[in-house]
């Protein structure tokens, strides 16, 4: 290849990488979402962050001396024509041992934090936090209140500041808890009771999914963390403590009714109605926005549909199709939702 | 055999024998290297597409292309492809062509039972694959972790079929790693003292001491989790007290190790190439042994940084963390001293070196994140997310596969006789680099807002939707970077340019004989003086010092004395016969009790087989 060409090549490829990075800033790299790990939102979530912070820095300025390097010396000793054998050097003891030991102290920056955090957020947990056991299912998640007579589904309700220490019971395969803006992860193993401990700094509803695959609905096993303003939460608990409201329409009352009369008893527990276990608590089904491990709005539609085919709204459910008609279905959802 | 002709006048070259037989019956370590070669290649084809349809599927959210299952079993079979029947055997091919020419030996110290560990591995690739067509794919992860591996939730053959391949894929491993053992320690040419061995040489040999060391570990694990399956064991059964995390340890303490399986080979290549076209010698090549032999060793020390989330407790979380961040010391060092070997250097930009340039700098930022990660807090965040995902592809696809392009680019010529394309390589290097970019790139940020790993679907409103459209844009240019690499290959097969014995002006053994090399490699077996004996013998030493000699052109007679092993078709029969028994676990016990009988039959008229001079081989 000849010359002009080849410096014409590489110019429109430079064009290229520099459009293609403009465009790329241009579209934006919005940091502050749904499943950020970036924004956290509680103590646990800004220490793991500050030594993400600080290791991406360090990071940040060796890939750039060190592409760079590349880069230039490959620029600055390519071969033109006729240039003699270059000098054959082996090696430089000095040079070596000296990139040896920066390397390792360097490393020691990151270790002198990473070993402090590690230590501090595996502290044995105080008596006055609050415990919540979190059980994790194939694929959907339960929330018991130890002590305060409160079991939900895909739903944890927490007070901010303060600190609580998640109990993780795995009944069946490994999970993984996670809620990202509320900091890292643990998992969910079965014949042991891991622990994660946190204090929510900010009120809000943080998105939570299952980080370890579980299997066929392993994407659908989602939930949700609520973290309530000064006082509020007390609420929550008060109302959710006692038995579910009596449903006032007909269809509802109807729905009462097919429920007493069907399957649904043997898996299902509705304080004052039912017992069963092996499905989530559905006491105060009505006052969650979602179900079905979360991946699903709490709508008349949705619920209709997933009580005639809860295989096809999350794949592999272990709850049973049921051979519902059109009109049971919608009565059934009247009453679900109905239990406020 | 133009070239050979040439190389040697006066003395006629018999034909190479030809046809499908001769190849099944092949014991030559160049042709079972090419074997290993096309069959890894296709398997790459297979995991790419299953990475296609991945990727199509993500492309959008909330999308249906396909079902949750079929998606679970793309990415445990994608993983499992590439791992298992792409990059590892990729290396193998090289191990198998290379480490015999560039040791200055005929063959390898054990051809038949070379044979034997390309059929086992074809069979077992084959026995895994064939889950597809019994719609009965594995669906558990590239990992397996139990307790979701166990028959209970677990029921049906996907898991077998994943279980038993792996085991008949880790037989050709450990038989592979021992031949090639012995073959480095015993087989070098005269005065090739281990510090002169080329540095692909050493690498592979630290990768045969893995494979040899990691492989039991997990071979114990599969036969647990078999166990378990089949003749209602309880080793994964919390319910009867066991702890899952023992099928985590297990695994790891093979699966850590298996990534340095996966990347010092291409390090090897790398560190073959560089010298090459900057025309230097490799840069402090004794701190590039040493460091690769560092990284095998600490391999062995951090797995459970692949457990960081499972509750270990603080201190083995920071044991395990600070082990980890050492390994990161040795890889550092081999990155500077490849730079180094550029620097000063006259370079030329073949194919093959542009591939070896993308695996630094690609390689290079899989190592950082991989930092990142070494620390618990930080790893706790990061893992089974699209971070990870990032990480691994950049030293799996940026390191490994870059790597083995180059690989492929540079001893092309060695082992066909005839170059590729430059200008088709040229184009596939560039669209390699920018679709593997943009695949991977936008996945750390994926990663860090939350996308998590081995998900068939997301929600709409999470940030995610934009770059996975990009990824899955970017995956489908280094498809077509790969079609043009197969253009190239059917482009050059007839017409490329002839190569001749050494075409890059290069400074190992191998390339001191014909391209490609006769049965015997070396008419007459060369005498070493250093680390690039082929480049002294041309240029000297460059400090004043005389070329080294060049071995003397042997006699006809000489080369008419020259004993190969004849070929066998026990390899193959062996082989099936093992696959047959172990595929017995799926059908019926008989089948295991035949094919148990079968498999001693074929060991002993392998072991016992009557070696006449065929007289062809000579």
């Amino acid at each position: 290849m000849t010359k002009p060409p080849r410096r014409l090549a590489i110019s429109l490829l430079l064009l290229g990488v520099i459009a293609l990075s403009a465009g790329c800033g241009a579209v934006g790299w919005e940091w502050d979402t749904k499943m950020s790990t970036v924004m956290p939102k509680s103590d646990f979530g800004r220490m793991t962050h500050d030594i993400f912070m600080l290791i991406s820095w360090w990071t940040l300025g060796i890939f750039i001396l060190v592409e760079g390097g590349l880069l230039y010396a490959c620029w600055r000793f390519r071969d033109r024509p006729g240039a003699p054998i270059p000098k054959q050097i082996h090696g430089h003891t000095v040079l070596e041992v000296s990139w040896t030991i920066a390397f390792a102290a360097i490393l020691v920056i990151f270790a002198v934090p990473t070993v402090r955090v590690i230590f501090k957020t595996q502290e044995a947990p105080a008596a006055t936090d609050l415990k919540v056991d979190v059980v994790g299912h194939q694929w959907w998640w339960e929330f018991r209140y130890p002590g305060q007579n409160v079991v939900t589904a895909n739903e944890a309700h927490l007070p901010v500041g303060q600190t609580v220490a998640f109990n993780l019971h795995g009944p069946d395969v490994i999970h993984s808890f996670w809620v990202p803006q509320l900091g890292g992860k643990r998992d969910v193993v079965p014949s042991r009771v891991n622990r994660i401990t946190l204090t929510p700094e900010v009120p809000g509803e943080y998105i939570g999914q299952c980080a370890e695959y579980c299997g066929t609905s392993h994407a659908n096993m989602r939930f949700r963390v609520i973290v309530h303003p000064k006082g509020e939460w007390e609420k929550w608990v008060a109302a959710q403590q006692g038995p579910p409201l009596e449903p006032k329409d007909e269809l509802a009352l109807k729905g009462k009714e097919l429920f007493s009369q069907s399957a649904c008893m043997g898996c299902h527990t509705i304080s004052g109605m039912s017992a069963g276990i092996l499905g989530p608590n559905l006491t105060h089904f009505g006052s969650r926005k979602t179900f079905g491990g979360a991946s699903m709005m709490s709508t008349p539609e949705n619920l209709a549909k997933w009580v005639e085919n809860p295989d096809h709204m999350k794949p592999g459910v272990l709850m049973p199709n049921l051979g519902m008609r059109d009109d049971q279905s919608k009565a059934l959802a009247a009453y679900l939702l109905s239990l406020k | 055999m133009a070239t050979h002709a040439a190389f040697m006048p006066g003395v006629k070259t018999e034909a190479a024998p030809y046809g499908v037989w001769s190849w099944i019956t092949t014991v030559d370590h160049k042709r079972i290297g090419i074997l290993y070669g096309v069959t890894a290649f296709i398997f790459f084809l297979m995991g790419g597409i299953e990475a296609l349809i991945m990727r199509t599927q993500l492309a959008r959210p909330d999308n249906n292309l396909v079902s949750a299952q079929t998606f679970n079993e793309l990415f445990t079979m994608h993983g499992t492809t590439m791992i298992f029947l792409a990059i590892m055997p990729l290396s193998s091919a090289f191990f198998n062509f290379m480490i015999p020419l560039q040791i200055g030996a005929r063959d390898v110290a054990f051809p038949r039972l070379n044979a034997l560990s390309y059929w086992i591995f074809l069979c077992g690739g084959l026995f895994i694959n064939s889950s597809f067509l019994f719609a009965a794919a594995p669906d558990g992860g590239w990992f397996g972790y139990a307790t979701l591996t166990t028959r209970q939730f677990s029921p049906g053959h996907s898991i077998d079929f994943w279980m038993l391949g792996l085991q008949i894929l880790g037989i050709a491993s450990m038989l592979a790693g021992f031949n090639f053992i012995v073959t480095i320690v015993n087989m070098r040419a005269p005065g090739m003292t281990l510090m002169r061995m080329p540095v692909f040489i050493w690498m592979s040999l630290v990768v045969q001491f893995l494979i040899v060391l990691a492989f039991p570990a997990i071979t114990v694990a599969l036969i647990l989790l078999m166990f378990d399956r089949f003749f209602g064991t309880l080793f994964f059964a919390p319910a009867a007290g066991a702890d899952p995390l023992l099928w985590q340890h297990l695994f790891w303490i093979f699966g850590h190790p298996e990534v340095y399986i996966l990347i010092l080979p291409a390090m090897g290549i790398v560190s073959e190439v560089l010298p090459t076209f900057a025309r230097k010698p490799l840069f402090g090549a004794p701190v590039v042994i040493y460091s690769g032999i560092m990284i095998g060793f600490f391999g062995f020390g951090v797995w459970s940084h692949h457990m960081f989330s499972v509750g270990m407790g603080p201190v083995a979380d920071a044991a395990f963390s600070i082990a980890t961040m050492l390994i990161a010391v040795p890889t550092g060092v081999k990155i500077l001293n490849w730079i180094s070997t550029l620097w000063g250097g006259s370079i030329r930009f073949t194919s093959a070196l542009l591939f070896s340039l993308g695996f630094i700098a690609m390689f290079t930022m899989g190592g950082l994140s991989g930092v990142m990660h070494a620390s618990p807090p930080v790893d706790l965040q990061q893992t089974d997310t699209y971070f990870v995902v990032a990480h691994f592809h950049y030293v799996l696809f940026g390191g490994s596969i870059f790597g083995l392009f180059s690989g492929i680019y540079y001893w092309w010529p060695k082992i066909t006789g005839r170059l590729l394309d430059e200008r088709l390589g040229k184009l596939h290097f560039w669209l390699m680099l920018i679709g593997f970019n943009l695949t991977f790139f936008p996945q750390h940020y994926l990663g860090l807002i939350g996308m998590p790993r081995r998900i068939y679907t997301y929600a709409g409103d999470l940030g995610w939707n934009f770059w996975n459209m990009v990824s899955t844009v970017g995956a489908f240019i280094i498809a077509l970077s790969i079609l043009v690499f197969m253009v190239n290959v059917l482009k050059t097969r007839r017409s490329g340019q002839v190569a001749g014995p050494d075409p890059w002006d290069a400074r190992t053994l191998e390339w001191a004989i014909p391209s490609p090399p006769p049965i015997y490699n070396f008419a007459a077996l060369p005498t070493v003086h250093g680390r690039d004996e082929l480049w002294l013998q041309k240029h000297g030493d460059g400090h004043g010092g005389a070329p080294t000699p060049r071995p003397a052109t042997p006699t006809a007679q000489e080369i008419a004395a020259i004993h190969m092993p004849p070929p066998s078709y026990w390899p193959i029969l062996l082989a099936l016969a093992l696959t047959f028994m172990l595929s017995g676990l799926l059908i019926s016990t008989y089948q295991i009790i035949a094919g148990g009988l079968l498999v001693l039959f074929c060991m002993f008229k392998f072991a016992l087989e009557y070696h006449r001079p065929a007289p062809e081989a000579h």
